[in-house]
Protein backbone atom coordinates (compact mmCIF):
# COMPACT_ATOMS: atom_id res chain seq x y z
CA UNK A 1 0.00 0.00 0.00
CA UNK A 2 2.80 2.36 0.93
CA UNK A 3 4.44 1.42 -2.38
CA UNK A 4 1.35 2.30 -4.36
CA UNK A 5 1.13 5.66 -2.59
CA UNK A 6 4.80 6.37 -3.25
CA UNK A 7 4.40 5.42 -6.89
CA UNK A 8 1.44 7.74 -7.27
CA UNK A 9 3.19 10.57 -5.43
CA UNK A 10 6.07 10.42 -7.88
CA UNK A 11 3.53 10.85 -10.65
CA UNK A 12 2.47 14.32 -9.54
CA UNK A 13 5.57 16.36 -10.54
CA UNK A 14 5.83 14.58 -13.88
CA UNK A 15 2.16 15.20 -14.69
CA UNK A 16 2.59 18.83 -13.67
CA UNK A 17 5.62 19.17 -15.95
CA UNK A 18 3.72 17.57 -18.81
CA UNK A 19 0.79 19.94 -18.46
CA UNK A 20 3.15 22.94 -18.43
CA UNK A 21 4.97 21.69 -21.54
CA UNK A 22 1.73 20.97 -23.40
CA UNK A 23 0.35 24.37 -22.41
CA UNK A 24 3.51 26.12 -23.59
CA UNK A 25 3.51 24.44 -27.03
CA UNK A 26 1.27 27.17 -28.39
CA UNK A 27 3.11 29.98 -26.64
CA UNK A 28 6.52 28.85 -27.84
CA UNK A 29 5.49 29.30 -31.47
CA UNK A 30 7.51 32.17 -32.93
CA UNK A 31 5.16 34.90 -34.07
CA UNK A 32 1.45 35.18 -33.35
CA UNK A 33 -0.10 31.71 -32.95
CA UNK A 34 -3.53 33.03 -33.92
CA UNK A 35 -2.18 34.35 -37.24
CA UNK A 36 -0.30 31.10 -37.88
CA UNK A 37 -3.38 29.01 -37.09
CA UNK A 38 -5.60 31.18 -39.30
CA UNK A 39 -3.21 31.14 -42.24
CA UNK A 40 -1.65 34.04 -44.12
CA UNK A 41 -4.72 34.97 -46.18
CA UNK A 42 -7.14 35.00 -43.26
CA UNK A 43 -9.16 38.11 -42.51
CA UNK A 44 -8.48 40.07 -39.30
CA UNK A 45 -11.88 38.90 -38.04
CA UNK A 46 -10.90 35.24 -38.33
CA UNK A 47 -7.61 35.93 -36.56
CA UNK A 48 -9.46 37.74 -33.77
CA UNK A 49 -11.95 34.88 -33.43
CA UNK A 50 -9.18 32.28 -33.23
CA UNK A 51 -7.23 34.42 -30.76
CA UNK A 52 -10.28 34.54 -28.54
CA UNK A 53 -11.00 30.80 -28.96
CA UNK A 54 -7.44 29.99 -27.97
CA UNK A 55 -7.79 32.40 -25.06
CA UNK A 56 -4.64 34.23 -26.16
CA UNK A 57 -6.14 37.62 -25.25
CA UNK A 58 -5.87 36.88 -21.53
CA UNK A 59 -2.81 37.02 -19.22
CA UNK A 60 -0.57 33.93 -19.33
CA UNK A 61 -1.20 32.68 -15.78
CA UNK A 62 -4.98 33.03 -16.19
CA UNK A 63 -4.75 31.00 -19.40
CA UNK A 64 -2.73 28.30 -17.67
CA UNK A 65 -5.08 27.97 -14.71
CA UNK A 66 -8.09 27.76 -17.00
CA UNK A 67 -6.26 25.24 -19.24
CA UNK A 68 -5.55 22.94 -16.29
CA UNK A 69 -8.98 23.26 -14.61
CA UNK A 70 -10.78 22.54 -17.86
CA UNK A 71 -8.44 19.64 -18.73
CA UNK A 72 -9.06 18.03 -15.33
CA UNK A 73 -12.80 18.27 -16.02
CA UNK A 74 -12.29 16.56 -19.37
CA UNK A 75 -12.63 19.70 -21.49
CA UNK A 76 -9.75 19.94 -23.95
CA UNK A 77 -11.18 22.76 -26.03
CA UNK A 78 -12.52 22.62 -29.57
CA UNK A 79 -10.81 22.05 -32.89
CA UNK A 80 -10.03 25.27 -34.77
CA UNK A 81 -10.74 23.53 -38.07
CA UNK A 82 -13.88 21.51 -37.41
CA UNK A 83 -15.33 22.95 -34.21
CA UNK A 84 -15.61 19.43 -32.77
CA UNK A 85 -14.70 19.12 -29.07
CA UNK A 86 -11.18 17.71 -28.87
CA UNK A 87 -12.11 15.34 -26.03
CA UNK A 88 -14.89 13.77 -28.11
CA UNK A 89 -12.61 13.32 -31.11
CA UNK A 90 -10.00 11.63 -28.91
CA UNK A 91 -12.60 9.42 -27.20
CA UNK A 92 -13.72 8.18 -30.61
CA UNK A 93 -10.21 7.48 -31.82
CA UNK A 94 -8.54 6.17 -28.66
CA UNK A 95 -10.04 2.64 -28.86
CA UNK A 96 -8.25 2.02 -32.20
CA UNK A 97 -4.93 3.25 -30.84
CA UNK A 98 -5.37 1.34 -27.57
CA UNK A 99 -6.26 -1.89 -29.38
CA UNK A 100 -3.20 -1.50 -31.58
CA UNK A 101 -0.89 -0.78 -28.65
CA UNK A 102 -2.33 -3.58 -26.53
CA UNK A 103 -2.00 -6.10 -29.36
CA UNK A 104 1.54 -4.95 -30.01
CA UNK A 105 2.52 -5.35 -26.36
CA UNK A 106 0.94 -8.80 -26.16
CA UNK A 107 2.79 -9.94 -29.26
CA UNK A 108 6.05 -8.40 -28.03
CA UNK A 109 5.81 -10.03 -24.59
CA UNK A 110 4.87 -13.51 -25.81
CA UNK A 111 7.36 -13.55 -28.67
CA UNK A 112 10.13 -11.75 -26.77
CA UNK A 113 9.93 -13.91 -23.64
CA UNK A 114 9.90 -17.18 -25.55
CA UNK A 115 12.70 -16.20 -27.93
CA UNK A 116 14.84 -14.75 -25.13
CA UNK A 117 14.37 -17.77 -22.87
CA UNK A 118 15.06 -20.15 -25.73
CA UNK A 119 18.28 -18.35 -26.63
CA UNK A 120 19.47 -18.34 -23.02
CA UNK A 121 18.80 -21.98 -22.14
CA UNK A 122 19.53 -23.75 -25.40
CA UNK A 123 22.63 -25.90 -25.52
CA UNK A 124 22.87 -25.42 -29.26
CA UNK A 125 25.07 -22.42 -29.86
CA UNK A 126 23.72 -21.73 -33.33
CA UNK A 127 20.18 -21.30 -31.97
CA UNK A 128 21.40 -18.62 -29.57
CA UNK A 129 23.32 -16.85 -32.33
CA UNK A 130 20.39 -17.05 -34.76
CA UNK A 131 17.94 -15.62 -32.21
CA UNK A 132 20.37 -12.81 -31.40
CA UNK A 133 20.87 -12.00 -35.09
CA UNK A 134 17.13 -11.98 -35.85
CA UNK A 135 16.34 -9.80 -32.81
CA UNK A 136 19.09 -7.34 -33.78
CA UNK A 137 17.51 -6.92 -37.21
CA UNK A 138 14.06 -6.60 -35.60
CA UNK A 139 15.31 -3.85 -33.28
CA UNK A 140 16.86 -1.91 -36.19
CA UNK A 141 13.92 -2.09 -38.61
CA UNK A 142 11.67 0.99 -38.71
CA UNK A 143 8.12 -0.09 -37.83
CA UNK A 144 6.57 1.87 -40.67
CA UNK A 145 8.81 0.22 -43.26
CA UNK A 146 8.08 -3.22 -41.83
CA UNK A 147 4.42 -2.25 -42.14
CA UNK A 148 4.90 -1.41 -45.81
CA UNK A 149 6.70 -4.68 -46.49
CA UNK A 150 4.02 -6.73 -44.69
CA UNK A 151 1.40 -4.92 -46.74
CA UNK A 152 3.33 -5.61 -49.95
CA UNK A 153 3.63 -9.33 -49.25
CA UNK A 154 0.44 -10.27 -47.41
CA UNK A 155 -2.08 -7.84 -48.90
CA UNK A 156 -0.87 -7.06 -52.41
CA UNK A 157 0.87 -10.28 -53.41
CA UNK A 158 -0.77 -13.04 -51.39
CA UNK A 159 -4.08 -11.20 -50.84
CA UNK A 160 -4.39 -12.90 -47.46
CA UNK A 161 -5.12 -9.88 -45.26
CA UNK A 162 -6.78 -6.49 -45.72
CA UNK A 163 -4.34 -3.64 -46.31
CA UNK A 164 -6.02 -0.55 -44.86
CA UNK A 165 -8.76 0.58 -42.52
CA UNK A 166 -10.39 -1.04 -39.49
CA UNK A 167 -13.47 -3.16 -38.98
CA UNK A 168 -12.58 -6.82 -38.58
CA UNK A 169 -9.95 -8.43 -36.35
CA UNK A 170 -8.08 -9.37 -39.55
CA UNK A 171 -7.46 -5.66 -40.13
CA UNK A 172 -5.32 -5.59 -37.00
CA UNK A 173 -3.01 -8.51 -37.82
CA UNK A 174 -0.51 -6.62 -39.96
CA UNK A 175 -0.48 -3.36 -37.94
CA UNK A 176 -0.01 -5.23 -34.65
CA UNK A 177 2.83 -7.29 -36.13
CA UNK A 178 4.55 -4.21 -37.54
CA UNK A 179 4.17 -2.40 -34.24
CA UNK A 180 5.15 -5.21 -31.88
CA UNK A 181 8.15 -6.81 -33.59
CA UNK A 182 10.68 -4.15 -32.60
CA UNK A 183 9.66 -4.38 -28.94
CA UNK A 184 9.69 -8.18 -29.17
CA UNK A 185 13.34 -7.93 -30.21
CA UNK A 186 14.17 -5.63 -27.28
CA UNK A 187 12.36 -7.86 -24.79
CA UNK A 188 14.02 -11.00 -26.16
CA UNK A 189 17.49 -9.49 -25.78
CA UNK A 190 16.78 -8.25 -22.28
CA UNK A 191 15.27 -11.60 -21.23
CA UNK A 192 18.29 -13.50 -22.54
CA UNK A 193 20.83 -11.26 -20.81
CA UNK A 194 18.92 -11.24 -17.54
CA UNK A 195 18.38 -15.00 -17.56
CA UNK A 196 22.05 -15.69 -18.28
CA UNK A 197 22.96 -13.41 -15.35
CA UNK A 198 20.57 -15.20 -13.03
CA UNK A 199 21.69 -18.68 -14.07
CA UNK A 200 25.16 -17.60 -13.00
CA UNK A 201 24.04 -16.69 -9.45
CA UNK A 202 25.12 -18.78 -6.49
CA UNK A 203 21.65 -19.86 -5.40
CA UNK A 204 21.00 -21.31 -8.85
CA UNK A 205 24.32 -23.13 -8.77
CA UNK A 206 23.46 -24.40 -5.32
CA UNK A 207 20.12 -25.71 -6.59
CA UNK A 208 21.94 -27.38 -9.44
CA UNK A 209 24.39 -28.96 -7.02
CA UNK A 210 21.44 -30.31 -5.02
CA UNK A 211 20.42 -32.12 -8.18
CA UNK A 212 17.47 -30.01 -9.33
CA UNK A 213 16.47 -30.82 -12.88
CA UNK A 214 17.29 -28.29 -15.58
CA UNK A 215 13.66 -27.51 -16.32
CA UNK A 216 12.90 -26.98 -12.62
CA UNK A 217 16.00 -24.88 -12.24
CA UNK A 218 14.92 -22.50 -14.98
CA UNK A 219 11.21 -22.40 -14.24
CA UNK A 220 11.38 -22.18 -10.45
CA UNK A 221 14.61 -20.44 -9.67
CA UNK A 222 15.93 -18.45 -12.60
CA UNK A 223 13.00 -17.19 -14.63
CA UNK A 224 11.15 -15.54 -11.76
CA UNK A 225 14.07 -13.37 -10.84
CA UNK A 226 15.22 -12.83 -14.38
CA UNK A 227 11.85 -11.32 -15.24
CA UNK A 228 12.13 -8.35 -12.86
CA UNK A 229 14.14 -6.09 -15.20
CA UNK A 230 12.01 -7.33 -18.10
CA UNK A 231 8.84 -6.09 -16.36
CA UNK A 232 10.02 -2.49 -16.26
CA UNK A 233 11.10 -2.71 -19.90
CA UNK A 234 7.61 -3.94 -20.80
CA UNK A 235 6.13 -0.94 -18.97
CA UNK A 236 8.32 1.42 -20.96
CA UNK A 237 7.40 -0.34 -24.19
CA UNK A 238 3.63 -0.05 -23.56
CA UNK A 239 4.03 3.70 -23.48
CA UNK A 240 6.44 3.69 -26.39
CA UNK A 241 4.01 1.65 -28.47
CA UNK A 242 1.12 3.94 -27.55
CA UNK A 243 3.05 6.82 -29.11
CA UNK A 244 4.62 4.63 -31.80
CA UNK A 245 1.20 3.75 -33.20
CA UNK A 246 1.27 7.10 -35.02
CA UNK A 247 3.59 5.66 -37.70
CA UNK A 248 1.71 2.41 -38.15
CA UNK A 249 -1.66 4.19 -38.14
CA UNK A 250 -0.41 6.28 -41.03
CA UNK A 251 0.58 3.27 -43.12
CA UNK A 252 -2.65 1.36 -42.58
CA UNK A 253 -4.96 4.41 -42.54
CA UNK A 254 -6.22 3.59 -39.06
CA UNK A 255 -8.29 6.45 -37.58
CA UNK A 256 -6.42 6.60 -34.26
CA UNK A 257 -5.13 9.37 -32.01
CA UNK A 258 -1.65 9.28 -33.55
CA UNK A 259 -2.78 10.08 -37.06
CA UNK A 260 -5.07 12.74 -35.61
CA UNK A 261 -2.12 14.51 -34.00
CA UNK A 262 -0.05 14.45 -37.20
CA UNK A 263 -2.95 15.80 -39.26
CA UNK A 264 -3.49 18.47 -36.60
CA UNK A 265 0.18 19.57 -36.77
CA UNK A 266 -0.06 19.85 -40.55
CA UNK A 267 -3.38 21.77 -40.31
CA UNK A 268 -1.96 23.91 -37.43
CA UNK A 269 -4.97 22.90 -35.32
CA UNK A 270 -3.30 23.64 -31.99
CA UNK A 271 -6.02 22.52 -29.53
CA UNK A 272 -6.10 19.11 -31.28
CA UNK A 273 -2.31 18.76 -30.96
CA UNK A 274 -2.34 19.81 -27.31
CA UNK A 275 -5.23 17.48 -26.44
CA UNK A 276 -3.64 14.50 -28.17
CA UNK A 277 -0.20 15.02 -26.64
CA UNK A 278 -1.69 15.59 -23.18
CA UNK A 279 -3.81 12.42 -23.26
CA UNK A 280 -1.14 10.13 -24.71
CA UNK A 281 1.63 11.48 -22.45
CA UNK A 282 -0.58 11.08 -19.38
CA UNK A 283 -1.45 7.50 -20.32
CA UNK A 284 2.25 6.85 -20.86
CA UNK A 285 3.39 8.03 -17.43
CA UNK A 286 0.46 6.39 -15.64
CA UNK A 287 1.20 3.04 -17.30
CA UNK A 288 4.87 3.38 -16.37
CA UNK A 289 4.03 4.19 -12.77
CA UNK A 290 1.71 1.17 -12.60
CA UNK A 291 4.38 -1.19 -13.94
CA UNK A 292 6.90 0.28 -11.49
CA UNK A 293 4.53 -0.50 -8.64
CA UNK A 294 3.81 -3.95 -10.07
CA UNK A 295 7.46 -4.89 -10.41
CA UNK A 296 8.15 -3.55 -6.92
CA UNK A 297 5.35 -5.73 -5.54
CA UNK A 298 6.86 -8.73 -7.31
CA UNK A 299 10.31 -8.09 -5.85
CA UNK A 300 10.56 -9.19 -2.21
CA UNK A 301 13.72 -7.11 -1.72
CA UNK A 302 11.81 -3.93 -2.49
CA UNK A 303 8.59 -5.06 -0.80
CA UNK A 304 10.28 -5.66 2.53
CA UNK B 1 47.37 -0.10 -31.68
CA UNK B 2 46.06 -0.11 -28.11
CA UNK B 3 44.39 -3.23 -26.78
CA UNK B 4 40.94 -1.60 -27.00
CA UNK B 5 41.21 -1.01 -30.72
CA UNK B 6 42.64 -4.50 -31.22
CA UNK B 7 39.52 -5.89 -29.51
CA UNK B 8 37.27 -3.89 -31.85
CA UNK B 9 39.23 -5.19 -34.85
CA UNK B 10 38.68 -8.75 -33.61
CA UNK B 11 34.91 -8.26 -33.56
CA UNK B 12 33.90 -9.41 -37.04
CA UNK B 13 30.37 -8.00 -36.83
CA UNK B 14 31.60 -4.58 -35.75
CA UNK B 15 34.21 -4.46 -38.51
CA UNK B 16 31.64 -5.38 -41.16
CA UNK B 17 29.23 -2.81 -39.75
CA UNK B 18 31.96 -0.16 -39.79
CA UNK B 19 32.50 -0.93 -43.48
CA UNK B 20 28.78 -0.45 -44.18
CA UNK B 21 28.88 2.90 -42.40
CA UNK B 22 32.02 3.89 -44.32
CA UNK B 23 30.21 3.21 -47.60
CA UNK B 24 27.20 5.20 -46.37
CA UNK B 25 29.24 8.21 -45.32
CA UNK B 26 31.32 8.03 -48.52
CA UNK B 27 28.10 8.12 -50.54
CA UNK B 28 26.93 11.08 -48.47
CA UNK B 29 30.22 12.93 -48.98
CA UNK B 30 30.42 12.25 -52.71
CA UNK B 31 26.68 12.59 -53.41
CA UNK B 32 27.28 15.45 -55.88
CA UNK B 33 29.48 13.38 -58.17
CA UNK B 34 28.53 9.79 -57.30
CA UNK B 35 24.89 9.88 -58.40
CA UNK B 36 24.44 8.36 -61.89
CA UNK B 37 21.55 10.76 -62.57
CA UNK B 38 20.26 14.05 -61.18
CA UNK B 39 18.20 12.91 -58.13
CA UNK B 40 15.65 15.68 -58.69
CA UNK B 41 15.40 15.52 -62.50
CA UNK B 42 11.85 14.69 -63.60
CA UNK B 43 11.49 12.62 -66.78
CA UNK B 44 7.93 11.43 -67.24
CA UNK B 45 8.84 9.33 -70.28
CA UNK B 46 10.87 7.06 -68.02
CA UNK B 47 8.64 6.69 -64.96
CA UNK B 48 7.79 3.43 -63.16
CA UNK B 49 10.73 1.53 -64.65
CA UNK B 50 11.76 -1.78 -63.11
CA UNK B 51 15.36 -2.54 -62.24
CA UNK B 52 17.66 -2.48 -65.26
CA UNK B 53 21.33 -1.89 -66.01
CA UNK B 54 20.56 1.75 -66.72
CA UNK B 55 18.55 2.13 -63.49
CA UNK B 56 19.70 -0.59 -61.03
CA UNK B 57 16.88 0.27 -58.59
CA UNK B 58 14.36 1.42 -61.17
CA UNK B 59 12.67 4.83 -61.38
CA UNK B 60 9.81 6.43 -59.44
CA UNK B 61 6.50 7.96 -60.55
CA UNK B 62 8.28 11.05 -61.89
CA UNK B 63 10.98 9.06 -63.68
CA UNK B 64 13.65 9.95 -61.12
CA UNK B 65 16.42 7.37 -60.67
CA UNK B 66 15.91 5.60 -57.32
CA UNK B 67 19.61 4.77 -56.83
CA UNK B 68 20.57 8.41 -57.35
CA UNK B 69 17.92 9.52 -54.88
CA UNK B 70 19.13 6.94 -52.38
CA UNK B 71 22.70 8.27 -52.63
CA UNK B 72 21.60 11.89 -52.42
CA UNK B 73 19.35 10.87 -49.51
CA UNK B 74 22.36 9.48 -47.64
CA UNK B 75 23.69 13.01 -47.33
CA UNK B 76 20.41 14.33 -45.90
CA UNK B 77 19.58 11.34 -43.67
CA UNK B 78 23.09 10.75 -42.29
CA UNK B 79 23.66 14.50 -42.08
CA UNK B 80 20.55 15.04 -39.93
CA UNK B 81 21.44 12.10 -37.72
CA UNK B 82 25.06 13.29 -37.25
CA UNK B 83 24.21 16.95 -36.61
CA UNK B 84 21.36 16.21 -34.19
CA UNK B 85 23.40 13.65 -32.26
CA UNK B 86 26.39 16.01 -32.04
CA UNK B 87 24.15 18.81 -30.75
CA UNK B 88 22.52 16.49 -28.22
CA UNK B 89 25.90 15.18 -27.12
CA UNK B 90 27.38 18.65 -26.56
CA UNK B 91 24.34 19.94 -24.67
CA UNK B 92 23.94 16.72 -22.69
CA UNK B 93 27.62 16.54 -21.78
CA UNK B 94 27.62 20.18 -20.66
CA UNK B 95 24.55 19.62 -18.47
CA UNK B 96 25.94 16.39 -17.03
CA UNK B 97 29.28 18.02 -16.19
CA UNK B 98 27.56 21.01 -14.64
CA UNK B 99 25.37 18.79 -12.47
CA UNK B 100 28.27 16.64 -11.29
CA UNK B 101 30.50 19.65 -10.68
CA UNK B 102 28.10 21.95 -8.85
CA UNK B 103 26.14 19.19 -7.05
CA UNK B 104 23.35 20.41 -4.75
CA UNK B 105 20.42 22.25 -6.26
CA UNK B 106 21.90 22.35 -9.79
CA UNK B 107 22.29 18.59 -9.74
CA UNK B 108 18.74 18.02 -8.49
CA UNK B 109 17.31 20.31 -11.18
CA UNK B 110 19.25 18.57 -13.95
CA UNK B 111 18.24 15.12 -12.73
CA UNK B 112 14.58 16.20 -12.50
CA UNK B 113 14.78 17.66 -16.01
CA UNK B 114 16.29 14.43 -17.33
CA UNK B 115 13.46 12.45 -15.73
CA UNK B 116 10.78 14.63 -17.27
CA UNK B 117 12.35 14.46 -20.74
CA UNK B 118 12.73 10.69 -20.49
CA UNK B 119 9.13 10.38 -19.35
CA UNK B 120 7.99 11.84 -22.69
CA UNK B 121 7.57 9.32 -25.53
CA UNK B 122 9.92 10.33 -28.36
CA UNK B 123 7.29 10.66 -31.08
CA UNK B 124 5.20 12.96 -28.87
CA UNK B 125 8.13 15.26 -28.17
CA UNK B 126 8.90 15.36 -31.89
CA UNK B 127 5.27 16.22 -32.66
CA UNK B 128 5.44 19.04 -30.10
CA UNK B 129 8.62 20.46 -31.65
CA UNK B 130 7.15 20.21 -35.15
CA UNK B 131 4.12 22.18 -33.92
CA UNK B 132 6.33 24.93 -32.55
CA UNK B 133 8.93 25.20 -35.30
CA UNK B 134 6.79 24.08 -38.21
CA UNK B 135 7.56 21.17 -40.49
CA UNK B 136 11.01 20.72 -42.02
CA UNK B 137 14.56 19.53 -41.53
CA UNK B 138 15.30 22.11 -38.81
CA UNK B 139 12.50 21.01 -36.49
CA UNK B 140 13.54 17.38 -37.02
CA UNK B 141 17.12 18.17 -36.00
CA UNK B 142 15.96 20.10 -32.93
CA UNK B 143 13.51 17.36 -31.90
CA UNK B 144 16.04 14.56 -32.21
CA UNK B 145 18.75 16.61 -30.46
CA UNK B 146 16.43 17.39 -27.54
CA UNK B 147 15.52 13.70 -27.29
CA UNK B 148 19.17 12.68 -27.00
CA UNK B 149 20.17 15.33 -24.42
CA UNK B 150 18.99 13.34 -21.36
CA UNK B 151 20.72 10.17 -22.60
CA UNK B 152 24.10 11.89 -22.79
CA UNK B 153 23.59 14.03 -19.68
CA UNK B 154 22.96 10.91 -17.63
CA UNK B 155 26.11 9.14 -18.83
CA UNK B 156 28.38 12.14 -18.32
CA UNK B 157 26.91 12.94 -14.91
CA UNK B 158 27.45 9.38 -13.71
CA UNK B 159 31.04 9.16 -14.99
CA UNK B 160 31.88 12.64 -13.74
CA UNK B 161 30.43 11.99 -10.28
CA UNK B 162 32.55 8.86 -10.00
CA UNK B 163 35.69 10.70 -11.07
CA UNK B 164 35.31 13.87 -9.00
CA UNK B 165 35.24 11.90 -5.78
CA UNK B 166 38.22 9.75 -6.77
CA UNK B 167 41.41 10.14 -4.74
CA UNK B 168 43.57 11.30 -7.62
CA UNK B 169 41.20 14.15 -8.42
CA UNK B 170 41.10 15.19 -4.77
CA UNK B 171 44.90 15.05 -4.84
CA UNK B 172 45.06 17.19 -7.98
CA UNK B 173 42.75 19.70 -6.36
CA UNK B 174 44.81 19.75 -3.17
CA UNK B 175 47.88 20.35 -5.33
CA UNK B 176 46.20 23.51 -6.60
CA UNK B 177 44.96 22.43 -10.03
CA UNK B 178 42.25 24.72 -11.42
CA UNK B 179 38.70 23.52 -12.09
CA UNK B 180 39.24 23.79 -15.83
CA UNK B 181 42.44 21.77 -15.64
CA UNK B 182 40.78 19.03 -13.58
CA UNK B 183 37.85 18.92 -16.00
CA UNK B 184 40.07 18.72 -19.05
CA UNK B 185 42.73 16.38 -17.69
CA UNK B 186 40.75 14.00 -15.51
CA UNK B 187 36.99 14.23 -15.84
CA UNK B 188 36.48 14.49 -19.62
CA UNK B 189 38.88 11.69 -20.61
CA UNK B 190 37.01 9.38 -18.26
CA UNK B 191 33.66 10.17 -19.86
CA UNK B 192 35.03 9.88 -23.39
CA UNK B 193 34.69 6.18 -24.10
CA UNK B 194 31.10 5.69 -22.87
CA UNK B 195 30.17 8.90 -24.71
CA UNK B 196 31.64 7.71 -28.01
CA UNK B 197 29.95 4.31 -27.70
CA UNK B 198 26.57 5.83 -26.80
CA UNK B 199 26.95 8.52 -29.46
CA UNK B 200 27.40 5.85 -32.11
CA UNK B 201 24.30 3.95 -31.01
CA UNK B 202 22.38 7.22 -30.73
CA UNK B 203 23.14 8.04 -34.39
CA UNK B 204 21.09 4.97 -35.33
CA UNK B 205 18.24 5.96 -33.01
CA UNK B 206 18.34 9.47 -34.47
CA UNK B 207 18.04 8.08 -37.99
CA UNK B 208 15.04 5.95 -36.97
CA UNK B 209 13.19 8.90 -35.44
CA UNK B 210 14.15 11.47 -38.07
CA UNK B 211 13.15 9.22 -40.98
CA UNK B 212 9.91 8.42 -39.16
CA UNK B 213 9.13 12.14 -38.88
CA UNK B 214 9.79 12.67 -42.59
CA UNK B 215 7.68 9.62 -43.37
CA UNK B 216 4.79 11.26 -41.47
CA UNK B 217 5.27 14.46 -43.46
CA UNK B 218 6.56 16.43 -40.45
CA UNK B 219 10.26 16.35 -41.32
CA UNK B 220 12.16 16.83 -44.57
CA UNK B 221 9.71 17.84 -47.30
CA UNK B 222 9.55 16.55 -50.88
CA UNK B 223 11.20 16.67 -53.37
CA UNK B 224 14.29 16.27 -51.15
CA UNK B 225 15.16 12.56 -51.14
CA UNK B 226 15.42 11.93 -47.38
CA UNK B 227 15.01 8.17 -46.89
CA UNK B 228 11.87 8.41 -44.75
CA UNK B 229 10.31 10.91 -47.15
CA UNK B 230 11.11 8.54 -50.03
CA UNK B 231 9.24 5.79 -48.15
CA UNK B 232 6.21 8.03 -47.71
CA UNK B 233 5.98 8.25 -51.50
CA UNK B 234 6.79 4.54 -51.75
CA UNK B 235 3.64 3.76 -49.77
CA UNK B 236 1.45 5.34 -52.41
CA UNK B 237 3.31 3.56 -55.20
CA UNK B 238 3.59 0.18 -53.50
CA UNK B 239 1.70 -1.58 -56.27
CA UNK B 240 3.35 0.11 -59.24
CA UNK B 241 6.97 0.37 -58.11
CA UNK B 242 7.65 -1.81 -55.06
CA UNK B 243 11.42 -1.38 -55.41
CA UNK B 244 11.05 2.29 -54.52
CA UNK B 245 9.53 1.25 -51.19
CA UNK B 246 12.03 -1.53 -50.53
CA UNK B 247 15.34 0.25 -51.17
CA UNK B 248 15.18 3.18 -48.70
CA UNK B 249 13.92 0.85 -45.94
CA UNK B 250 16.83 -1.54 -46.49
CA UNK B 251 19.19 1.44 -46.34
CA UNK B 252 17.73 2.69 -43.04
CA UNK B 253 17.70 -0.77 -41.43
CA UNK B 254 21.26 -1.54 -42.54
CA UNK B 255 22.62 1.77 -41.25
CA UNK B 256 20.77 1.58 -37.90
CA UNK B 257 21.95 -2.01 -37.46
CA UNK B 258 25.53 -1.00 -38.24
CA UNK B 259 25.50 1.92 -35.81
CA UNK B 260 24.38 -0.35 -32.98
CA UNK B 261 26.91 -3.09 -33.85
CA UNK B 262 29.79 -0.58 -33.94
CA UNK B 263 28.54 1.13 -30.77
CA UNK B 264 28.26 -2.19 -28.92
CA UNK B 265 31.68 -3.21 -30.20
CA UNK B 266 33.22 0.03 -28.94
CA UNK B 267 31.54 -0.29 -25.57
CA UNK B 268 32.63 -3.87 -25.06
CA UNK B 269 36.17 -3.09 -26.17
CA UNK B 270 36.70 -0.01 -24.00
CA UNK B 271 34.45 -0.56 -21.00
CA UNK B 272 35.79 -3.43 -18.90
CA UNK B 273 32.47 -3.75 -17.05
CA UNK B 274 30.47 -4.40 -20.23
CA UNK B 275 32.58 -7.41 -21.18
CA UNK B 276 31.34 -10.86 -20.36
Amino acid sequence: MRLVARGLARLVPVLAAISVIVFLIVHAIPGDPAVIAAGLEASPDTVARIRQELGLDRPLHVQFVSFVTRAVQGDLGVSIRTGVPVAREIAERLPHTAALAFGGVLLAVVLGLSAGTWAAVTRRRWVDRAVMAVTLVAVSTPSYWLALMLMLVFSLHLALLPSIGVGTPAHYVLPVTALGLQSAGLIARMTRASLLDTLDQEYVRAARARGASRARLIARHALRNALLPVTSLVGLRIGGLLAGTVLVESVFAIPGVGRMMVDAVIARDFPMVQGGVLVVATLYVVVNALTDVASALADPRVRA
Amino acid sequence: MTSGWRRVAGDAGAVLAALVLAVGFLAAALADVATPYDPLAVDLTRNFQAASTAHPLGTDHLGRDTLSRLIAGARISLGISAVSTAAGLLAGAALGLLAAWRRGLTDRLVVQGIDVLLSFPDMLLAIGVATILGRGALSTIVAVAVLSVPVFARIVRASALAVTSADYVQAARAAGASDVRILARHVLPNCASPLVAQGTIQMGTALLIASGLSFLGLGVQPPDPEWGAMLARGRELLRTSPLGAVAPGVAITLVVLSFSLVGDGLREAFDPRARR
